[in-house]
């Protein structure tokens, strides 16, 4: 399992409590593929005692980015490390995203909400190089919500907007962009991060759609490697629901076997 | 090089690293990090005869040098184990031992007979915390007498050797140690988590899905050492401490404090190497210090 116990930090952009750090960590970067992610120990202190799940964001050659928020006390010591700071990481891990089979000239939407954008880009990237047709969905409350706005305008594929508040591109929801956008022109497949309610609502529309979604899912982890049974989500297997590890069996999984709480 | 070898009477192990069951899955899952054989031994995740469903999320809350877990011992019960995972560990050189739950007294027994015939169990650890039905939801390592009665039931269905693993929930643990050993316990190990509690004070809602959880972690080192000092003071047969390891120097105090061996647990998840590293680090104190043979620390405090 390739591991970056020495990965050096080489360049770290922030905005406000958003963060991008580019590292550089020659094995996992070769490793790693869209919709996987690393764990992080951000101290050599007991406390905080275990790493924090990032996932990753873009790859340039044996360098990796993250993207991240501010959330807590292991992200905020992870916001203020600078460049030239070693960083210990351990990935890439889990089941990421699955192209689209027959991928050229398919159109594939990618819906990301908040911090939820961050495994997007390396995804996009990727669909792109495949030959697919991809359409990136960003979403915040507000224009300071879409701090990468910038680089997904300068990527060689098409990026919409949107703000709760209007400040920036579509106002309202990026649920409701998505409908807009799908009543226009039906995707083939989507692929989406973000915070719940955005996949409960993205969930129905790609039932009612009909068109296959993976979804990335977030959660608190303790050791990241299946090992500990602690970030589990309700999940179809077998066409029956179980306590299913997102560390191991996902983050991705298929959005028609991911059951929301109200409905378990 | 120094003698790490640790003598438990019914069971010789490379060196006294165990890792704590709960927090080193099925062993498989680390093997693609460190050598299983490096290891003295591996402790399975908790075994029901039944697979087990576990506990709602959130299921893990990190605390200041500790981790409160309610998982609920989720799991792929005996007969997944033994077809699928079993056959993958019995061939390796190091002690794969298998702890056994139960939600009553029978169905401990029956994990037992169903896996006591199995080639590569070299001991089964029993953890008594297991709520039990039987006991309306009270666990047996809560007292004495339960513990007992429990422990000779097993005992009486195997001969492979037991280690009865005692909860640290109690008034008098050395009771409760007691009582274990004469119902013919081959080893106890100490501690299992501390029942905790965190809260979100936003919502006023707990942080657990289910209430309490056990707080693991350096954060109870020092009360696991405690108690592993007092239990190992009292009884004969051989003590293997657990508690918030996570160096070669803790490995050394619990033995000092009477343990012969030790298991290794919250920090396998902080580094699925951490079992060996510890390991390296205890030829390195060795080799620094002298010390020619490891089990000659053991039970070694001075008190005056």
């Amino acid at each position: 399992m390739p591991m970056d116990p020495g990965a050096r930090i080489v360049g770290h952009e922030s905005w406000n409590r958003y963060h991008l750090l580019s590292v550089a960590a020659p094995s996992v970067a070769a490793a790693a593929a869209p919709g996987q992610f690393v764990m992080v120990k951000v101290s050599d202190q007991p406390y905080p005692l275990l790493r924090r799940p990032l996932s990753i964001h873009g790859r340039d050659g044996d360098r990796l980015e993250f993207f991240f928020q501010e959330a807590g006390v292991g992200t905020a010591i992870l916001a203020a490390k600078k460049p030239g700071e070693g960083l210990d990481l351990l990935g890439p891990l889990g089941r990421g995203f699955r192209p689209p089979e027959r991928a050229a000239g398919r159109l594939a939407t990618l819906v990301g909400g908040g911090r939820g954008i961050a495994p997007l880009f390396f995804l996009a990237e990727d669909l792109h190089s495949r030959g697919v047709k991809v359409r990136v969905l960003y979403g915040g409350r507000t224009a300071a919500d879409l701090p990468l706005r910038q680089k997904f305008e300068r990527a060689c594929w098409e990026t919409r907007f949107a703000t709760d508040d209007g400040s920036y591109g579509f106002a309202g929801l990026v649920t409701a962009l998505f409908a807009q956008e799908a009543a226009a022109r039906r995707p083939d497949i989507v692929y989406a991060c973000g915070p719940d309610p955005m996949f409960r609502t993205l969930a129905g529309a790609v039932r009612t759609l009909g068109v296959p979604a993976q979804f990335s899912l977030e959660a608190m982890m303790g050791c990241g490697i299946g090992a500990c049974w602690g970030c589990v989500h309700r999940i179809r297997r077998d066409g029956r629901p179980a306590w299913t590890k997102i560390c191991e069996d996902g983050p991705v999984f298929d959005a028609a076997d991911i059951v929301w709480p109200e409905e378990a | 090089m120094a003698d790490l070898t640790v003598d438990l009477g019914f069971l010789r192990l490379r060196n006294p690293i165990l890792t704590a069951s709960g927090t080193f899955g099925y062993g498989l899952e680390f093997q693609p990090y460190l050598d299983l054989e490096r290891l003295g031994g591996f402790v399975v995740k908790g075994l029901y005869f039944e697979p087990r469903e576990g506990n709602p999320p959130p299921r893990l809350v990190e605390t200041a040098s500790g981790l409160i877990n309610a998982i609920g011992l989720q799991g792929i019960g005996v007969r997944a184990f033994r077809e699928e995972i079993l056959p993958r560990l019995r061939d390796l050189d190091t002690a794969v031992i298998i702890n056994v739950c139960g939600a009553d007294d029978d169905e401990y027994v029956r994990v037992v007979e169903a896996l006591g015939r199995e080639r590569g169990v070299a001991a089964f650890e029993l953890n008594i915390s297991c709520p039990n039905v039987q006991r309306d939801g009270a666990c047996p390592a809560l007292a004495p007498e339960a513990t007992r009665a429990l422990v000779k039931k097993v005992k009486a269905a195997t001969a492979v050797p037991l280690i009865t693993k005692l909860s640290p929930n109690v008034t008098d643990i050395v009771a409760i140690a007691l009582a274990a050993e004469d119902a013919a316990t081959d080893a106890i190990s100490l501690v299992n988590t501390f029942l905790a509690l965190a809260i979100d004070v936003e919502t006023r809602r707990p942080k657990l899905g289910n209430v309490y959880g056990g707080l693991s972690g350096p954060a109870i080192k020092p009360i696991a050492l405690r108690m592993v000092h007092q239990v190992a003071s009292r009884v004969r047969v051989p003590v293997i401490g657990v508690g918030g390891i996570m160096t070669g120097g803790d490995v050394l105090e619990f033995l000092i404090a009477g343990a012969r061996a030790v298991e290794v647990g919250t920090a396998n998840f902080v580094d699925p190497r951490a079992a060996v590293r510890i390991v390296g680090e205890l030829e390195r104190f060795c080799e620094e210090k002298g010390i020619a043979r490891l089990a000659d620390q053991v039970g070694t405090l001075r008190l005056s």
